[in-house]
């Protein structure tokens, strides 16, 4: 907002997820998270790969919150850079899909081996390594769904986690193909 | 050698000439040496030896600004680098087109902190439009023809180019400028009939409209000027500019308020927070311009015109934005109340103009000249009254002085008045004004500037001597940094902590040490005959004119108020600075 009073009739802040296409150059995500902190909005989760070798496009998913307004600046802001071709406001756009992935060390012994076993089990989470005392867990799945895995994890023994943030997609059968055709 | 090998130091000097570079501002140092013996050579490209890389940044702008060009700066790498960082940052908030070249290290050197090595494009990402750091030669003349293309298209703004020694000495086939470089998607525009048709009878339905324009109308082209002063004419509404739009509608003009915002008008300020319908054109309602925000033209329908998207609803939300070229909207805005024109849909603004021929009989910019000190106010009346047969360009430092230019100075076209608005950059008008000066030679070119300011580049009293270049230097010495003592004055119980500017040289013969004329005067009856000394003495001046020391700027929107809430003199009533008001800059 402006360095004067705040709207009074500000409205309330929403989470947005926004997916990005830009090249996969140097300097391009040093750009896109200095603009977030030199003009101080959120970044809840940031995420981002090379997605076309030929074309050198990677694409950058990222979750931010504001009022409908500062989302719009974002977005506007955002495409200012020159090497930000697409953002698209999935949030905005229609039901999306939000996955993201975790890697859970768990550093347990005793009777507590089978209890995390039971509850990787139903969260679906894989086993990728195992020793007499410790886990290490994979899960895939919405965000509040990792952090319930690892509440649990936690009340079980010394855990180190490492998580992707989130990468999102739209549902349906659109594409960006067209779009992508156009850079 | 074949013709189209070379090496990239040439590479570049070529793919300046193919982009129509006449002039470039600059620096050398170790890490461009390849570039300035590439340079030595050319005879399409006049090289302007400055004295700090700022300055060269400055010239360029000045150059840039004054001719609707791009302007080219060339620093080396580590502090030639961030000594032009300053000038990026004003280039990148006044929209001006500029790109910058520098050396940098070879590039197997980078990330070992060689001798001059900075990291240039992570210190200048934040205050250019796009920078490239070039480790591939293959991409030199691709990523130079390309800066062109994003400096000076949509919203300008400067580019950096990092250029490692290396590539600069490697060989590479040279790449001609393609006819047609690619936008990128971003210059989106929305306009379409229908919306400038709403837009078109909204203004010719009002009863109190205003139009509120800046520098994006300048930044157009002088086209998007005569059509801005078309629309008013015929809607014979009321228009105001910004600090940065000054001259794109003349000041003869009879709709013509003024300048708006914290130092402008009365009538100006009021018909802007009393208006029921506002036309934004290429401005960005500025903190400087809109006062209090919550109360910001409370009863208005608002428009905004801007070529960057981001400017519509960043500070003020708008009815409606129309996002284009100011150029191209206001030929079809000109056109559309043409047609309605004729089906008589104009509303009658006549109880508008009485109300604001009122709010004019106020006199906002009425002053004393009593007894034999200088009012700064009259020294720029003078200066303009002396001036209006020239075609003058006047620059500006930073300070109460560039305001008093800004309200006594009367500009008739667009391109003439060159200010650092959005950084607000004391040491912008020295610079600035050697680059207008190149681009206009024959032109009267006077940098209006404060005994503070001057202090801040007047290293280039030398560049100026050494191209020999006209330049009038027309100090209002306060011997304060006056706006700063205002402030102090207003807000801070007249504690005027630091603002003295104590040990100043002797102007006079400072400029006589350079080689060039300095003049000097105190006295109301002197000043007229100083100013014509000064425009009529062939080579640079440096006029010391010494004024009214303690003398304040007004009207005024103290910070943190609303239009309406606006101080004509230090007679005023005023009232304490609110506490959000005393934090703002
Ligand atoms: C580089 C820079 N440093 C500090 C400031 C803050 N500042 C704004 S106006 C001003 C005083 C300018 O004094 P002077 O040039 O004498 O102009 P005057 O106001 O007296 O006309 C200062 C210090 C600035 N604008 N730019
Ligand atoms: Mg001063």
């Amino acid at each position: 907002m402006s360095v004067y009073q705040k709207n009074e009739l500000e409205e309330e802040e929403t989470s947005r997820t926004l997916s990005l296409i830009v090249d996969n150059q140097p300097g391009t995500l040093a750009r896109v998270i200095g603009l977030f902190s030199g003009r101080g909005y959120n970044i809840e989760s940031l995420n981002v790969t090379e997605i076309d070798k030929i074309r050198n496009l990677s694409r950058i998913s990222l979750v931010t919150r504001g009022t409908s307004m500062t989302i719009e600046q974002i977005k506007s802001q955002l495409l200012r850079i020159v090497p930000v071709h697409i953002v698209r406001d999935l949030t905005l756009e229609g039901p999306f899909i939000k996955s993201e992935l975790a890697l859970v060390k768990l550093v347990v012994k005793g009777a507590n081996r089978v209890e995390a076993l039971r509850i990787a089990e139903t969260f679906r989470a894989r086993t990728l390594d195992v020793t007499l005392s410790s886990f290490v867990f994979e899960l895939t799945g919405k965000p509040s769904k990792l952090d319930a895995f690892i509440d649990l994890m936690r009340s079980l023994g010394d855990t180190e986690v490492s998580r992707t943030g989130v990468s999102a997609i739209s549902r349906g059968d659109k594409t960006e193909t067209k779009l992508l055709d156009q850079i | 050698m074949t013709l189209n090998y070379m090496t990239g130091a040439e590479a570049v000097i070529q793919a300046l000439v193919d982009n129509k570079v006449e002039v470039i501002f600059g620096y050398p140092g170790g890490a461009v040496l390849p570039l300035y013996d590439a340079l030595f050579e050319n005879k399409k490209i006049k090289h302007i030896l400055v004295r700090h890389e700022q300055a060269a940044v400055h010239a360029a702008e000045g150059y840039a600004r004054s001719t609707g060009k791009v302007g080219c700066v060339l620093v080396t790498s580590g502090p030639g680098a961030t000594n032009a960082i300053t000038g990026l940052t004003d280039a990148l908030m006044d929209s001006v087109p500029v790109i910058c070249l520098s050396g940098q290290v070879p590039t197997h050197l980078i990330g070992t902190d060689a001798f001059q090595e900075a990291d240039t494009t992570g210190i200048s990402r934040p205050c250019t439009k796009h920078n490239y750091l070039v480790k591939n030669a293959d991409k030199l003349c691709e990523t130079i023809h390309k800066s062109f293309e994003i400096a000076s298209s949509g919203r300008p703004g400067p580019v950096l180019i990092d250029l490692p020694k290396d590539i600069q000495l490697t060989n590479v086939k040279y790449i001609k400028k393609p006819p047609k470089i690619k936008k990128h998607n971003h210059y989106y525009s929305n306009v379409d009939e229908d919306l400038i048709n709403r837009v078109a009878k909204l203004l010719l339905q009002a009863e109190r409209p205003i139009i509120y324009a800046g520098g994006g109308v300048v930044n157009s082209g002088p086209k998007a000027s005569k059509l801005l002063t078309e629309l008013v004419n015929l809607l014979d509404c009321p228009v105001t500019l910004t600090l940065m739009g000054l001259g794109c509608v003349p000041n003869t003009n009879k709709n013509f308020l003024g300048m708006l915002g914290m130092h402008g008008t009365y009538e100006a300020n009021l018909a802007m927070h009393n208006c029921d319908f506002m036309l934004n054109v290429g401005a960005r309602f500025d903190d400087r311009v809109t006062g209090r925000l919550n109360a910001f033209a409370p009863n208005s329908k608002k428009v905004h015109i801007d070529v960057d998207k981001s400017s519509i609803n960043k500070v003020v939300s708008v009815d409606y934005g129309i996002v284009g070229d100011c150029k191209e909207i206001l030929s079809l805005l000109v056109q559309e109340v043409k047609k309605l024109h004729n089906q008589k849909v104009l509303n009658s603004k006549t109880k508008w103009w009485s109300q604001i021929n009122k709010w004019k009989e106020r006199d906002s910019l009425g002053f004393k000249q009593i007894g034999n000190n200088i009012k700064p106010q009259q020294a720029i009346k003078s200066l303009y009254e002396k001036t209006i047969d020239f075609d003058t360009y006047i620059t500006t430092e930073v300070g109460q002085h560039q305001m008093w230019a800004a309200q006594y100075f009367g500009f008739s076209k667009p391109n003439h008045w060159m200010t650092s608005g959005g950084l607000g950059t004391m040491g912008y008008g020295l610079p600035s004004s050697v680059g207008v000066q190149i681009a206009h030679p024959k032109s009267l070119v006077i940098d209006v500037s404060g005994e503070a300011s001057f202090l801040m580049n007047m290293q280039e009293l030398s560049t100026i001597v050494q191209y020999k270049l006209p330049i009038k230097i027309f100090i209002l010495n306060n011997e304060w940094m006056g706006m700063v003592r205002q402030w102090q004055e207003l807000n801070h119980g007249s504690r005027y902590s630091e603002s003295y500017t104590s040990s100043l040289p002797d102007f006079v013969k400072l400029a006589e040490s350079f080689g060039i004329t300095g003049l000097r005067v105190d006295n109301i009856h002197n000043l007229e005959a100083t100013i014509d000394e000064m425009i009529n003495t062939n080579g640079p001046v440096i006029a010391d004119i010494r004024v009214e020391k303690e003398e304040n700027c007004f009207p005024m929107i103290p910070s943190g108020a609303a239009h309406n809430e606006m101080i004509l003199s230090s007679d005023d009533n005023v009232k304490d600075t609110s506490n959000e008001g005393l934090a703002l800059v």
